[in-house]
């Protein structure tokens, strides 16, 4: 009989501190799968963030840096540059990111670091029990928006796919969802494509993934990738945003 | 034949690959797991196709799919 | 061995860091001390290394951690503000237990402060700085030789200890110009990096994680336990100073870097006017030369603590001196540099008091 799934070898075997229907976990299962696809593992070296992924320096089979909260692009940058052989990626959540950290991804992209980024919006802020996070939507509540978040207050949820994709630096911007299992498939090739761009020197790739937190929205797992496909896609567009290999064609 | 293995004591029960099984053969175990978890389990294992949705969707690596 | 060659204070630094092995900066602009990043952004391309110029302090100190824990050995540097900026990232750095060098120019503060020549930095530099129990080495070099010894001691101090080290200077040293002459190669033997994270291929069979957290508190505690035990290592075997006619002084002064030379030129006149004064000029502010000072508490009069601050390394005079002697204190502050006369009227002050 032949394997048609098995675990990637790039995922430790260990039990996640993820939630039960978190979709941390099938992101992390893309990323080994990608780098063992690409047979980079013995090269390959990860930074983890601050926020629900803290604890991801656990769950690769890779040399591993934990982060100061959003700075995970400079380390990067600091490895990448130190070690241009490595493959080098920061796995981050919205707060991390896109909040505390909008300085750090905007000019590693910028700079066109060669690193790659798996950027997991689910637009709150899991670890530290529900706040508002910069890429919350309009009129969702959080524990720090009780009463929705209202743009008079607490302003508009950041586009970073978007954003990002307006700057030279970046190689390749797409953003991802991984609501089916059609779409869990295209993200896998997303990913893949973001570590194969810095295995063939190709420059800044940043991944998008659109994920859930079905703790913190207070809904079933099931009903919570509902939510990612009625809710956020209409703000957050899939799409490619940026790629330097086709001319044209970026949105 | 396929056959779809399930590492039942890593499950945590969130029911994502019960919601995307096109032939509905999984389901949610009676019994727990040593974590306290409804465990997901495969009913008729003769009506898989092996598509691997429910192990695509599995956030814990639970699931290996063989044909 | 070199020749001799002259030199800006800035600029040493970078050069000594090359000889060092240092092949990759990490800075962000903040006068007084640009002229370190400019020279290594100059330099390092032809020794096949980087400057990379980040988009701020925070981001600097952090492609130090990265680096650092990839490593290598790895440089930056700032001023005052730009240190307060860097200081999330240094404790980091010290939990995660990486090996650096930071250089701070001093400049005067709070806030924006000034851009001219201060100290008062002593506190941030020798209590760690940041959050939580921890310690960087601090070196502060009185000349551009000494700013060359101590860049190539700081690198070797830091891999040995995997510990950040900081050289504490200030406009004036950064600036200054005199002859200097380069170590050809560094002689310590240190222990192997098999701790960094190069790629599993380096190191077969381990996965390297660098990491400060420990969320157990039993595994946190032994982990500051094992920092605790380091930094009483480093006490008992990294003290660094210079004593100049403490034996018989009736007073007895602290002074480090820029301060320490002022010293020694009131001190001069001091001699002439029949005034027995000695100096304990500290190398390492951290860890704090103790001894010296417990034993000239046996036959010294009182002691004088001269900075560029409003008082602050006096306190670790005091502690050392344990009460047993009067403790006095003369600073300016703000970029202001005391005067050797005015240096030279608080010994007779304190002398003339005591006699």
């Amino acid at each position: 009989m032949a394997k048609v799934f098995e675990r990637p070898k790039a995922l430790a075997d260990v039990v996640t501190h993820y939630c039960p229907g978190c979709t941390h976990g099938i992101i992390h299962r893309l990323v080994a799968e990608a780098i063992d696809d690409l047979g980079i593992l013995d090269r390959t070296i990860g930074v983890a963030p601050v926020g629900c992924a803290v604890l991801a320096y656990n769950y690769f089979e890779c040399d591993m840096q934990e982060a100061a909260h959003g700075r995970a692009p400079a380390v990067c940058t600091g490895i990448k540059r130190v070690r241009p052989e490595a493959i080098v990626f920061s796995y981050q959540g919205d707060g991390d990111l896109a909040s505390i950290g909008a300085g750090e991804i905007v000019h590693a992209a910028a700079r066109g670091e060669n690193i790659t980024v798996i950027f997991v919006n689910n637009g709150i802020y899991g670890m530290t029990g529900g706040q508002m996070a910069p890429t919350t939507l309009v009129g969702h509540k959080t524990t720090t928006s009780p009463y929705g978040r209202d743009p008079k207050l607490q302003g508009y949820p950041v586009r970073i796919a978007e954003m990002l994709a307006t700057l030279d630096g970046p190689a390749y911007i797409e953003r991802v969802a991984v609501y089916t299992p059609q779409l869990v498939m295209k993200a896998k090739q997303a990913i893949k494509r973001a570590f194969a761009n810095q295995v063939e020197g190709k420059g800044f790739s940043l991944i998008e993934v659109l994920s859930t937190c079905p703790t913190n929205w207070g809904m079933a797992p099931v009903d919570a990738l509902k939510r990612v496909a009625n809710e956020m896609v209409p703000y957050y567009p899939l799409g490619v945003y940026k790629d330097i290999d086709a001319k044209g064609e970026d949105k | 034949m396929p056959k779809v293995t399930f590492r039942e004591d890593r499950c945590k029960g969130c029911e994502l690959c019960v919601s995307v099984c096109p032939r509905k053969i999984i389901v949610m175990s009676e019994g727990m797991n040593k974590k306290g978890f409804h465990y997901a389990t495969i009913t008729d294992q003769s009506k898989c196709l092996a598509c691997a949705f429910c192990a695509r969707m599995c956030p814990d690596a639970v699931i290996e799919v063989e044909k | 061995m070199g020749e001799k060659i002259l030199m800006k204070g800035n600029e040493a630094i970078g050069e000594a860091a090359i000889k060092a092995g240092c092949r990759h900066f990490f800075g962000y602009p903040i006068t007084p001390q640009n002229e370190l990043p400019e020279y290594m952004a100059r330099r390092l391309p032809e020794v096949g290394g980087a400057m990379v110029q980040a988009e701020s302090e925070i981001a600097a100190i952090n492609m130090v951690y990265g680096a650092a824990g990839a490593g290598v050995r790895v440089m930056t540097s700032s001023s005052s503000p730009g240190i307060s900026l860097k200081q999330e990232g240094i404790s980091y750095i010290a939990g995660a237990e990486l090996p650096c060098v930071i250089v701070n120019m001093v400049r005067g503060g709070p806030g924006l402060g000034g851009i001219q020549p201060a100290q008062g930095d002593y506190w941030q530099a020798t209590r760690g700085g940041g959050h939580g129990d921890y310690r960087v080495l601090v070196l502060a070099p009185a000349g551009i030789q000494e700013m060359v010894d101590v860049v190539q001691d700081a690198f070797d101090l830091a891999d040995k200890y995997r510990n950040p080290v900081m050289i504490l200077g200030d406009g004036m040293m950064g600036q200054m110009m005199e002859p200097v002459m380069f170590r050809d190669e560094a002689v310590t033997k240190l222990p192997e990096k098999d701790w960094a994270t190069t790629g599993t291929r380096h190191h077969p069979g381990r996965r390297n994680v660098i990491n400060s957290l420990y969320l157990q508190p039993d595994r946190l505690e032994e982990h500051n336990d094992h920092l605790q035990r380091k930094y009483a290592e480093i006490e008992a075997n990294e003290v660094r100073y210079e004593e100049v006619d403490v034996e018989g002084a009736e007073l007895v002064v602290a002074a480090y870097g820029t301060t320490a030379r002022i010293v020694r030129s009131a001190m001069e006149a001091a001699k002439q006017a029949g005034l027995r004064v000695g100096l304990i000029r500290p190398i390492t502010l951290w860890p704090f030369p103790v001894e010296p000072f417990e034993r000239a508490a046996e036959h010294a009069k009182a002691f004088l603590s001269v900075e560029m601050s409003a008082g602050q390394m006096v306190e670790d005079v005091r502690l050392a001196v344990n009460g047993k002697k009067s403790v006095h204190f003369y600073g300016r502050t703000g970029g202001m540099v005391p005067t050797p006369e005015a240096v030279l009227a608080k010994f007779k002050e304190i002398l003339g008091g005591e006699a």
